[in-house]
């Protein structure tokens, strides 16, 4: 079975700059990867360049194949027809990927009648709006008919982020990038988002690409590891692995630094 | 005796709306604290409340058996000699048109501190693990950890007798940011300090004491061992158990 994403080689500049520097991996359907790294690592042009969405300004090189098709030097039209089919996308700050002034069931709503129209059986009306809630309760918000008419600003930041999840599952994606989902989060409510994405995920056989700074929320998220330093691939492996046995001297330093934390948690020296 | 005492405070920004209830800790001269919450706890607030900079509508809070009275002007000026904060964001912190020697002069020229400046701001920039010459620098030339040290040398440089640390290491890389606890770890040695974060991994590494705050309520307090190895709170037991830990659990089929 060839790979949902298959990225060979990928370098990432910008004029002399280099930011990314051969980077490959593939991810087939219903696999899940994170991408490890601290500022500056790459990991976050990675998942861009994948959809094709870099700045102008940053060049990428190399083969990136989404679904079959080359994302690197094709036309913008052309890649849009993957977007919201193949893969879908949700990021780390929930307040600014959603639209303030239009109600959040509106939103969801949008995505949903897109893919309904590009898959030939258009959805409109009290259908929509039914497919609407049904993805709302999907996603375990309360109260989903009242929740569906509020604004981004009248939820919470862990509520918010269950429309952006749920815009993005109305693609029906293949792929799902998670860009620092929850970073911005309280730990109790993030707790609840990874228990909602791993769910999700698996119930849909989707593939997530899972893009982290933050070790023991990749550990338990993903199977497979990348680990990214300036750019560079440092080690990829599964992650038990990768985690047990670091060949790595930077992957050792984050875990050294993660182990800390544990430790102190643990009440251990 | 207490350096800063918060007895029964209360405080909120409307009369409806209480953000702080009841909230009492003390704090020892040479302990080290952390205050753990999550957004909407409160603990920015008692901050403020803890730098003289709003009043509590009920309770008092005492800095060495004197009331925080913010209307005194001298005594503030003193108080403020004698505790300093550091900020969450590195880069929003440090004027960028100051160079670092100007950027840590400042508690020393704006409190007056008599003595050699030149050779505070030397003593403390090596505190933090950077060298002399960096004075004649700019904000802009230094990483997100350096900016931080940085921060760090401009509060104690007026050798303050507490720290005030809201988020100081939020914003960093991890590896960068276990470098900065065991910073603050050494420099809490000569003073005591006061640790606000979310992130109870962080306060455990660092802190003696740990006060649980949600919702504007002490929920639990105690010395942090005891209080992570037997939390009494079920907050306190649900913020433990949401806490991802390295441990990989059972790999999934």
């Amino acid at each position: 079975m060839s790979a949902l994403l298959d990225i060979q080689n990928l370098t990432i500049s910008a004029g002399d700059t280099t930011l990314v520097s051969n980077l490959s991996f593939t991810l087939a359907k219903g696999e899940r990867l994170g991408l490890i790294g601290e500022s500056g690592s790459g990991k976050s042009l990675t998942s861009l360049a994948a959809t094709g969405l870099l700045p102008a300004g940053l060049s990428a090189d190399g083969s990136v194949i989404l679904d079959d098709q080359q994302v690197i030097g094709s036309k913008d039209s052309t890649i849009n027809r993957l977007r919201g089919t193949a893969v879908a996308m949700v990021f780390q700050e929930p307040l600014t990927a959603l639209d303030p002034l239009m109600r959040v069931g509106k939103q969801v709503a949008e995505p949903l009648a897109r893919r309904a129209r590009r898959d030939g059986r258009p959805l409109t009306g009290a259908a929509l709006n039914q497919a609407v809630l049904a993805l709302l309760d999907d996603v375990a918000l309360p109260e989903p008919a009242r929740l569906a008419r509020a604004y981004p600003h009248e939820l919470s930041g862990g509520q918010r982020q269950r429309i952006a999840i749920a815009m993005a599952l109305a693609c029906q994606p293949d792929l799902l990038i998670a860009d620092e989902p929850t970073t911005a989060l309280d730990v109790t409510t993030q707790a609840e988002i990874l228990g909602l994405l791993d769910r999700l995920v698996r119930e849909r056989n989707m593939a997530l690409l899972f893009i982290s700074h933050d070790l023991p929320v990749v550990a338990n998220t993903v199977e497979r590891v990348v680990v990214l330093r300036q750019g560079i691939t440092v080690e990829t492996g599964p992650v038990a692995s990768v985690f047990a046995n670091p060949r790595h001297d930077y992957t050792r330093s984050l875990l050294a630094a993660a182990q800390r934390l544990d430790h102190a948690l643990e009440g251990k020296p | 005796m207490s350096l800063i005492r918060v007895d029964n405070v209360s405080f909120g920004y409307t009369a409806e709306r209480r953000i702080l209830d009841g909230v009492s800790l003390d704090i020892a001269p040479g302990d080290t604290i952390g205050l753990v919450g999550e957004s909407g706890s409160g603990k920015t607030t008692l901050l403020r409340l803890l730098l003289g900079l709003t009043r509590p509508d009920s309770g008092s809070i005492t800095f060495d058996g004197q009331q925080l009275d913010p209307t005194n002007r001298s005594f503030m000026r003193d108080f403020r000699k004698q505790a300093q904060v550091v900020f969450q964001d590195p880069y929003s912190s440090l004027d960028p048109r100051q160079n670092i020697g100007a950027i840590i002069a400042e508690p020393l020229r704006s409190l007056k501190v008599p003595g050699d400046h030149a050779t505070m701001i030397g003593e403390a920039l090596e505190a933090v693990g950077l060298t002399r010459d960096i004075v004649t620098r700019y904000p802009h030339q230094f990483s997100g950890g350096q900016r931080q040290r940085i921060a760090i040398a401009r509060a104690i440089v007026a050798g303050p007798r507490l720290l005030l640390a809201d988020e100081a290491v939020s914003a960093l890389d991890l590896t960068t940011r276990i470098r900065i606890v065991d910073l603050l770890a050494r420099v809490s040695k000569t003073m005591s300090l006061l640790f606000v974060s979310h992130d109870i991994g962080v306060v455990a590494a660092l802190c003696r004491r740990i006060v649980i705050l949600e919702q504007g309520r002490v929920v639990e307090q105690g010395e942090t061992r005891a209080v992570l190895a037997n939390p009494q709170h079920p907050y306190t037991q649900r913020l433990l158990a949401s806490v991802p830990r390295l441990t990989i659990k059972k790999a999934s089929s």
